[in-house]
């Protein structure tokens, strides 16, 4: 449904994004993930046809969204960051206003209007001015703009920030109910978002993919864990044994090199626990060679460790006060 | 279609908000004002030239004030960048708002004519020269409010878009002052790119296709550069 072929954005000389390659199927919801300044928001901008890509294509249910664009753009729901509502507006007008915009029709606009007012739960303030809301009511009205047209491709960029606890709660199974019928791009920051609602996840960096994998095998690969390379000149079996009973190891293997090279071991440890010299005397008091050692820095944990692993919101709900906090 | 669905939303946003009224009230009483004293001067005929000339002068500033919030906005609040990204051409969008500014204009224009109905209520003015000079108010207002919408499309702030409108219509209006001071060809293109220099011809009741088609080409050139203009904000 969605296809991004090579993407990369230069802002002047600057690479907000390089090569940015992925698909997404129809039905799946794909979440973004990546500290701020990652390039999500880039992205997402020229999947949606905002801006033209420096390099590479982007093609939406099949159109190109550069050459094709306005085929292509029928097909996009999007929630940008900013949330950018006609502030002098009333909800109503604006969803009026945006539905026109996407050559709906009358009786069709009014149908999904009472819908989206429905699911994002904005009924008491179906005539306000949208200058008058809150933050956590904007973003939502930005939401039911995004789904009225029921769009095959919802692009939503950061679409809980800014909504309370408990409505964060919500608009996650809102937006979880919405893969299945619609192809989903969320982008976020925070960790267990991302293992709530999606069931694919790319991690970006700098610009680039760093990673791409279901939530649960990711949170697998970064289960607090810390490196160690070495080259140890001496028996494998014996020095492959001797690196496993270290204190803290939890998995040493060997690295496949070249032919006739000092072989080179991989050492696994649990988070926060210092074992490189513990591994240098093991080796050394055996006798063997030890010709190398180094921490490696994993970069995918590094990057993870600035995202925003705390859901700080969700826990300061306590269950037993929901209604009372509702109010 | 689009293009409506946006005049519309710009149409109903001009008279939800009290800025277009006080722009609207403020042309007209000035032009009513001057329109007295023309009135009221010795030796004062009745025709409507004093007050199509005090109307034409103040288009400069009625069309940016009108025009500056239809582009600004949508940049500021960042609404463009959900325009831009529903199915609708970028000439829709400015087409939309274009013709929204000139409805507006005209609304403004219409009132005007409580002045020339007094003059027919106290004198006897040439129906020729009032209807040319009307159409000439038209075309310079259409003209002027391109101008207008280019420099709302250039910033997200108002103010800026309104004094880059006033600016290039100041030019524009006045090159033939500097026209007079030159000689041969540059006098001619300075004359000819004059607004002031093609409007003159209408308040004498003269309708000349050559000034019908320069106010034309400046409202074609203006809307392709505001168009351009917009394209070029994708590429930022
Ligand atoms: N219009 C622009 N001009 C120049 N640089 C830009 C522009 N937009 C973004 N950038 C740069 O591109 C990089 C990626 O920005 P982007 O907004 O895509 O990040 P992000 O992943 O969405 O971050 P956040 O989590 O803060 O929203 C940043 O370094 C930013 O400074
Ligand atoms: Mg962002």
């Amino acid at each position: 449904m969605i296809e991004v072929n090579g993407v990369s954005k230069m802002f002047g000389a600057f690479p907000a994004i390089s090569d940015i390659s992925f698909k997404v199927e129809p039905g799946e919801i794909l979440g973004f993930l990546g500290p701020n300044g990652a390039g999500k928001s880039t992205t997402m901008k020229i999947i949606t046809g905002f801006m033209p890509p420096t390099d590479g294509n982007v093609t939406i249910a099949g159109y190109d969204i550069v050459t094709d664009s306005l085929e292509a753009r029928k097909h996009i729901g999007y929630l940008p960051e900013t949330v950018p509502l006609y502030t002098d507006m009333t909800i109503k007008d604006y969803l009026e206003y945006m539905g026109r915009l996407r050559g709906m029709s009358r009786d069709y606009i009014n149908q999904r209007i009472s819908e989206v007012i429905d699911i994002c739960n904005l009924g008491d303030y179906y005539s306000t001015i949208i200058s008058k809301l809150s933050k956590g009511f904007r973003q939502r009205v930005g939401i039911a703009q995004a789904i009225l047209h029921e769009p095959d491709v919802l692009v939503l960029d950061e679409p809980t920030i800014g909504i309370d606890p408990i409505q964060v709660v919500e608009t996650r199974q809102l937006i979880k109910n919405l893969g299945g019928e619609h192809t989903l791009i969320v982008s976020t920051h925070i960790l267990p978002e991302v293992s709530q609602i999606c069931e694919r996840v790319i991690i970006i960096h700098e610009g680039q993919i760093i990673a791409e994998d279901t939530p649960e095998n990711l949170a697998q690969r970064l289960v607090g864990s810390e490196r160690v390379d070495l080259d140890v000149k001496g028996p494998q079996q014996d020095v492959l044994v001797a690196l496993q009973q270290v204190e803290g190891v939890r998995e040493a293997v060997r690295l496949e090199g070249q032919p006739g090279s000092v072989p080179r071991y991989r050492v696994q440890s649990e988070l926060g626990i210092e074992i490189r010299a513990e591994l240098a005397s093991t080796v050394i008091n055996s006798g063997w060679g030890l010709l190398r050692l180094d921490g490696v820095i994993m970069s995918l944990e590094e990057i993870f460790l600035r995202l925003t692993t705390e859901d700080e919101l969700i826990q300061q709900v306590d269950p037993t006060q929901e209604d009372a906090s509702a109010e | 279609m689009n293009t409506f669905t946006v005049a519309w939303k710009e149409i109903k946003g001009y008279f939800s908000t009290p800025a277009a009224y006080i722009v609207g009230a403020m042309f007209l009483s000035l032009t009513g004002i001057f329109f007295v004293f023309d009135v009221t001067s010795p030796f004062a005929e009745a025709s409507v030239r004093g007050i199509v000339n005090w109307a034409s002068f103040f288009i400069v500033f009625l069309a940016p004030l009108l025009t500056m919030r239809l582009l600004a906005e949508e940049q500021k609040l960042g609404t463009l960048e959900l325009l831009m990204t529903a199915p609708v051409r970028d000439w829709e969008v400015v087409l939309g708002k274009y013709i929204a500014s000139l409805i507006m204009f005209s609304a403004t224009i219409i009132l005007t004519l409580y002045y020339v109905l007094l003059l027919y209520v106290f004198g006897q003015p040439d129906t020729g020269p009032v209807l040319s000079s009307y159409l000439g108010l038209m075309l310079h207002g259409a003209a002027a409010l391109a101008v207008g919408l280019l420099g709302s499309s250039l910033s997200a702030n108002q103010i800026v878009a309104a004094v880059v409108g006033i600016a290039v219509l100041l030019m524009l209006s006045f090159v033939d002052r500097v026209g007079s001071l030159v000689s041969g060809v540059a006098a001619d293109v300075l004359n000819g790119l004059s607004l002031n220099a093609h409007v003159t011809d209408f308040t004498r009741g003269v309708i000349d296709t050559a000034n019908v088609v320069y106010f034309l080409s400046i409202t074609a050139v203006f809307l392709f550069l505001t168009i351009r203009s917009m394209e070029t904000r994708r590429w930022r």
